[in-house]
């Protein structure tokens, strides 16, 4: 196999546990002015994803660092495109991150309702944003002959992209209620399970609608492998949302995770070879040959991801498993 | 124009951001590490409550490492897109593998020892922290060969107009990082030995918790002064190594115009940059020859001249960095580096003759001298990254070629004040928490047990 292939899919591993892992994250942190009712259940809601937070960002900084290692011309023309989405996006990162930390350092009502609203604000923004993301990188952006962003932030946005973005955020939410109901007791869990299902009602219908305008506005059903698995979420989603009522919640979590893990596969699929769309000629997409570094570099890179990823797997598994527990008031330390 | 003044104005400031708190991280991560390996081996009770007080204040900082840290990840794709298709092929993959074999171990751990206290076996714990240390540590090697290649590029060719890599081993064995990293972690040592040192001044001139404070300003004081003995050598060395590979930077943080042969030390000088000259100067005589050569009678090459070579070997242009505040810079880095050196030294004579909490004075000077750290790091790096300017990539990019064509004057106004504002805004928010950590002092030693084990169903159940 071609490296630059491997490493096509190697990103798109990175993306899936990004999403994958993040997801549930940023769902239980868009979630959380909503189910906590008490200062102590907030507390609990932060305290489910405490330990692992921080673990599941860096599969995001590694996506990046990835992306510029092995295909330099998509870092440049995303992030330098992309400009004012991104920094919004990493001004919410920053509230967030933070948030986490200071929140329950200090026990002013005010001090903790900001950061509160930050973990809000920092958790649903970037769901938001990598769902527009995604869906502008297939539908397609100005590009130009030199590889350069020529539109503006607005260009971003349009009906595709923009129910991509609500779709995003929507399954991230039910993907978040999904494992707030494995990690919380009693009342909690009653109340993710009925956010659960309202999210995932309206999830629902952002999907198709999104599977709808994905094959008006892209090309991703060219391929028949990339079309088969974006209907194989659909349909993944559906048991998960199925569970939730039959209160088979590990079988939902692990439903939920596999939708985001094939809706991840089916965008990444569907852009194959290209990385990034240019809508004003074809010839100027962003592909694996014209923005990859060097054999020499992605040889060294092969190895080492090779090496690396299995051993990070192990242990970020491993502390998964120390915290399987379900998260009560005496445990916290957020 | 406007984009690039304002792109370097937005990377200069985050960056300094980020710095404030890499140094602490870098040299209190293995503080408290210290600290809970004594109370894991000894089983006295003080040490888990000094691991705890110092940890608590290693969190806080912590996390604004991270979230000044994820700036940095994007900032070479969004405003300096040109440079990172240049240079991506190289410099990608020290980033990447920093991801993977740095933060995933510091972010990793660190959760595990933030929620595993009597969770995980005591000896376990303390090795979570020992990894978080770890990984700290090999991020800065990692980030460090990345501006290593930067100042000194080696294992690299100029093929299909970007800079190729065609030696890994020699981008990791760069010598210039055998110089940056020594006297980059060991400024994180510094800086980590005054932060304590500081905050337990602070409590033995209140004669608060002082067997406490006692015990972790011993241990700051060590830390510090061998901290500092080592940057202030590692920084003579890294000096000696600029005068060969960036004589221009040597020059300009001098201030010296011209070629001297014995040079001297210029202490203070007024600098006339239009005119290329000092108007006024405090000198001692050969010292500088005795410090970049080991040698008073070895010339040292001025400005003037190296400007010459330069536009002889890359063509017309300017080469000369910014003079005055790099001159300065580089004096507020060794003064601050010698004050600090005088304060331990003072502390220390006087803890040996058992004065030391007799005397207010001394431990105010101690506690006083916590921004000194802090205004090394800053200045340093302005040296190490205003001192290789025009160059982004020495020798090869121009930061001018570097910066992204597409990204307006606007765009990048907003992203500057935003960044700025958000971080000064949770900077000030730290600086509350730590400050109030620090007057609340140690939790004293608490009559209820343990916390039982959380007991409730497990995930899959
Ligand atoms: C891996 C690369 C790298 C690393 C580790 C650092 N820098 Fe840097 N720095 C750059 C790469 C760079 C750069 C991209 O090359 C810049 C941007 C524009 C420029 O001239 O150089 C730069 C500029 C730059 C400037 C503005 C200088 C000027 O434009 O005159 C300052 C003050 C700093 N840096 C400070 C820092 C600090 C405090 C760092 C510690 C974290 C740091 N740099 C690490
Ligand atoms: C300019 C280039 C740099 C980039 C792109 C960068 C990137 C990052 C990122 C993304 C993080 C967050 C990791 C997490 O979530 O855990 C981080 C944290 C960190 N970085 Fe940097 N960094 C840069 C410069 C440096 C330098 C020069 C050093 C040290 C010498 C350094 C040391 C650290 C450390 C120790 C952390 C851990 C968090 C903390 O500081 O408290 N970084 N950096
Ligand atoms: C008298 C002693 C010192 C000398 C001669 C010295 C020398 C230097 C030199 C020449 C550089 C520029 C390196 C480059 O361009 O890459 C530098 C950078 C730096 N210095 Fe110092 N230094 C001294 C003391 C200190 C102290 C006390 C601290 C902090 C506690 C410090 C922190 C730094 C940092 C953070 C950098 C930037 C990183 C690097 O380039 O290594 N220095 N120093």
């Amino acid at each position: 196999m071609e490296l630059s292939v491997l490493w096509f899919i190697l990103l798109t591993v990175l993306f899936i546990g990004f999403f994958f892992l993040e997801g549930f994250d940023y769902g239980v942190g868009t979630l959380l002015p909503f189910l906590g009712k008490n200062d102590t259940e907030r507390r609990i809601l932060i305290n489910t994803i405490g330990p692992v937070w921080d673990g599941n960002e860096v599969w995001m900084i590694t996506a990046g660092g990835a992306m510029f290692a092995a295909f330099p011309h998509v870092y440049a023309t995303l992030f330098s495109g992309f400009y004012l989405a991104l920094f919004l996006m990493l001004v919410a990162l920053i509230g967030r991150g933070v948030a986490f930390e200071f929140r329950s350092k200090d026990e002013n009502p005010a001090w903790r309702n900001t950061w509160d609203w930050l973990i809000f604000f920092g958790s649903a923004v970037p769901a938001l944003l990598w769902g527009v993301t995604v869906t502008n990188l297939i539908k397609g952006v100005p590009i130009n002959a030199k590889m350069h962003y020529v539109g503006t932030f607005f260009d971003l946005l349009s009906p595709y992209t923009l129910v991509g973005g609500v779709a995003f955020l929507l399954v991230f939410i039910f993907h978040g209620a999904m494992y707030l109901t494995l990690k919380t007791e009693g009342d909690l869990v009653i109340r993710a399970r009925s956010a659960a299902v309202k999210a995932g009602a309206l999830a629902a219908v952002f999907c198709l609608a999104l599977v709808g305008m994905t094959y008006t506005n892209t090309d991703l059903f060219a391929s028949t492998g990339a079309g088969i698995t974006l209907w194989g979420a659909v349909v993944m989603f559906v048991g998960a949302y199925g569970a939730v009522f039959v209160k088979r919640y590990g079988l939902g979590f692990i439903l939920s995770s596999l939708t985001v893990a094939l809706t991840t596969i089916a965008f990444f699929w569907g852009l194959f070879p290209r990385l990034m769309v240019s809508s004003l000629n074809p010839a100027w997409s962003l592909t694996i040959t014209n923005s990859s570094s060097t054999p020499y570099t992605l040889k060294i890179m092969t190895v080492a991801a090779l090496a690396l990823v299995p051993v990070i797997l192990l242990y970020q598994g491993w502390v998964y498993w120390t915290f399987r527990k379900r998260v009560t008031a005496k445990d916290l330390e957020y | 124009m406007e984009e690039l003044i304002l792109s370097r104005w937005q990377f200069g400031i985050t960056s300094t951001y980020h710095f404030l708190f890499v140094p602490l991280t870098l040299g209190l991560s293995l503080i408290v590490a210290i600290l809970e390996t004594i109370y894991v081996r000894t089983g006295n009770e003080m040490y888990k409550r000094q691991t705890k007080f110092w940890g608590k204040l290693f969190l806080v900082n912590f996390s604004m490492g991270v979230v000044t840290g994820i700036i940095q990840e994007f900032h070479f794709g969004m405003n300096w897109s040109e440079y990172a298709r240049f240079m991506g092929d190289i410099f990608g993959a020290p980033l990447a593998l920093e991801a993977l074999t740095a933060f995933f171990l510091e972010s990793t751990f660190l959760g595990l020892w933030i929620f595993g206290w009597d969770r995980i076996p005591k000896a376990l714990h303390a090795a979570s922290i020992w990894i978080v240390a770890l990984g700290s540590n090999l991020s800065a090697l990692w980030i460090l060969i990345a501006n290593s290649f930067m100042q000194h590029p080696v294992g690299y060719a100029i093929q299909n107009g970007r800079a190729e890599m065609t030696d890994f081993v020699a981008l990791i064995t760069n010598p210039y990082v055998f110089y940056q990293f020594p006297h980059t972690v060991l400024s994180g040592v510094v800086t980590a030995g005054f932060f304590v040192l500081a905050i337990s001044a602070y409590h033995l001139i209140r004669k608060t918790h002082v067997d406490f404070f006692r015990t972790s300003f011993k241990l700051g004081l060590i830390w510090a002064a061998a901290g500092l003995l080592l940057v202030m050598g590692s920084g003579h060395t890294q000096t000696q190594y600029i005068t060969k590979v960036q004589p221009m930077k040597l020059a300009a943080a001098e201030a010296l115009w011209e070629t001297t042969g014995p040079a001297p030390f210029a202490v203070a000088a007024v600098i006339d940059e239009q005119n290329k000259t000092n108007t006024a100067e405090i000198k001692i005589p050969a010292l500088l020859s005795l410090l970049a050569h080991d040698n008073p009678n070895t010339p040292v090459k001025g400005i003037n001249e190296l400007e010459k070579e330069y536009i002889a070997q890359y063509g017309p242009g300017n080469y000369i960095p910014a003079v005055t505040p790099l001159f300065w810079s580089f004096r507020m880095m060794v003064v601050s580096g010698s004050l600090m050196l005088l304060v331990v030294l003072v502390s220390a004579f006087l803890w040996w003759r058992g004065k030391l909490e007799s005397n207010p004075l001394v431990l105010k000077a101690v506690l006083w001298s916590l921004p000194l750290p802090y205004l090394a790091n800053s200045s340093g790096w302005f040296v190490a990254e205003a001192g290789r300017q025009p160059w982004i990539v020495f020798g090869l990019q121009k930061v001018e070629q570097a910066v992204s064509p597409n990204v307006g004057a606007g765009s990048i106004w907003l992203s500057l004040t935003g960044f700025t504002l958000v971080f000064a805004l949770l900077a000030a928010a730290a600086v509350y928490l730590v400050q109030k950590f620090v007057r609340q002092g140690p939790v004293e030693p608490s009559v209820t047990p343990n916390k039982p084990a959380a007991k409730g169903a497990a995930l899959w159940s």
